[in-house]
């Protein structure tokens, strides 16, 4: 068991997470690493309170994780990993290189960032992270819910999201 | 339903959550333009955040229904509860919890009772009276 899914989503903890990846696949924990939440009290008790009580939440900052990732890896139970940009997965996986798989579950409008699919927005230097996390072996897919075909990195990229 | 309408609480949701229920209490009551309405697709945190914001300048209202306890549009109600503690914010929504609220928010005369009273008691209150309509029969 242990972590299922490594998680690129700026909502962070949200619907689709806790109900729409929490229910197939029975999730008990949350891992969110984010530098800025990890550093705020408030911030941590707004997520905490969006989550059923039988799932267990951890905050870390991204340093952390070198060291940290490993004892959430070999739960005996089903975790999810979240991060809130492409940046911070880019930073966790020089960190963590066990991750191989990464999923883009939402990166949405900001200035600078070009739309590559209903819920993927990308500005050139986060386009150039995931070719480079992708050429050192890391798989990239964008899926948004567990019914949703998996979207490969090439189509991403190419807009192409019933390729 | 005049163009002028109060506003009395701003419905956030996913999908068309909101557009949906506001339909159902305009086809029961004919008064569903006395709810602005809010769907996160498609929003970064920050947008919806604005958005709601917009919403509740625009309106006047201070009565936030979401839909999911941990959905984005809760998420961004609870920011902007942080910097406006006056806002009230009802989860779970369902149909019956705007129409309760919508009667007790308005008199007869579409005159807005928010001010005179505590809207935030008043959301309680329906909010009470609509987890009653939650039941299971049958089976």
């Amino acid at each position: 068991m242990g972590i299922q899914l490594y998680r690129v989503d700026d909502r962070l903890i949200h619907g689709q997470v806790v109900v729409g990846w929490g229910q197939p696949l029975g999730l008990r924990f949350l891992v969110l690493v984010d530098d800025d939440v990890a550093a705020s009290d408030w911030e941590q008790e707004l997520y905490r309170m969006g989550v059923p009580p039988d799932v267990s939440v951890h905050f870390h900052t991204v340093e952390e994780m070198g060291p940290g990732l490993a004892r959430y890896q070999q739960e005996a139970s089903p975790g999810l990993l979240l991060v809130g940009s492409v940046d911070t997965m880019r930073r966790l996986v020089e960190v963590s290189p066990s991750i191989t798989a990464v999923n883009l579950g939402g990166v949405h409008h900001a200035e600078g960032r070009v739309q590559r699919l209903r819920y993927v927005f990308l500005t050139p230097a986060e386009e150039d992270m995931l070719r480079a996390l992708e050429a050192r072996g890391v798989t990239i897919t964008a899926q948004d819910v567990p019914s949703a075909r998996p979207v490969p990195l090439a189509d991403v990229l190419a807009g192409r999201a019933d390729a | 339903m005049s163009d002028d309408a109060v506003v009395v609480a701003v419905v956030a949701g996913h999908g068309r959550f909101a557009e949906g229920m506001v339909s159902a209490v305009e086809q029961i009551t004919g008064r569903g333009a006395a709810f602005a309405t809010l769907s996160n697709a498609g929003l970064s945190p920050a947008d919806l955040e604005r958005a709601l914001l917009d919403r509740l300048d625009a309106t006047g209202a201070r009565v936030i229904f979401t839909d999911l306890p941990a959905g984005s549009c809760t998420m961004a109600a609870r920011r902007v509860q942080r910097a406006r503690p006056d806002v009230v914010l009802v989860t779970g929504a369902n149909v019956a919890v705007l129409m309760e609220f919508l009667f007790a928010a308005i008199s007869p005369l579409d005159t807005p009772v928010a001010g005179l009273v505590d809207v935030a008691e008043l959301a309680r209150t329906a909010a009470e009276k609509a987890r009653a309509t939650l039941v299971a029969s049958g089976g």
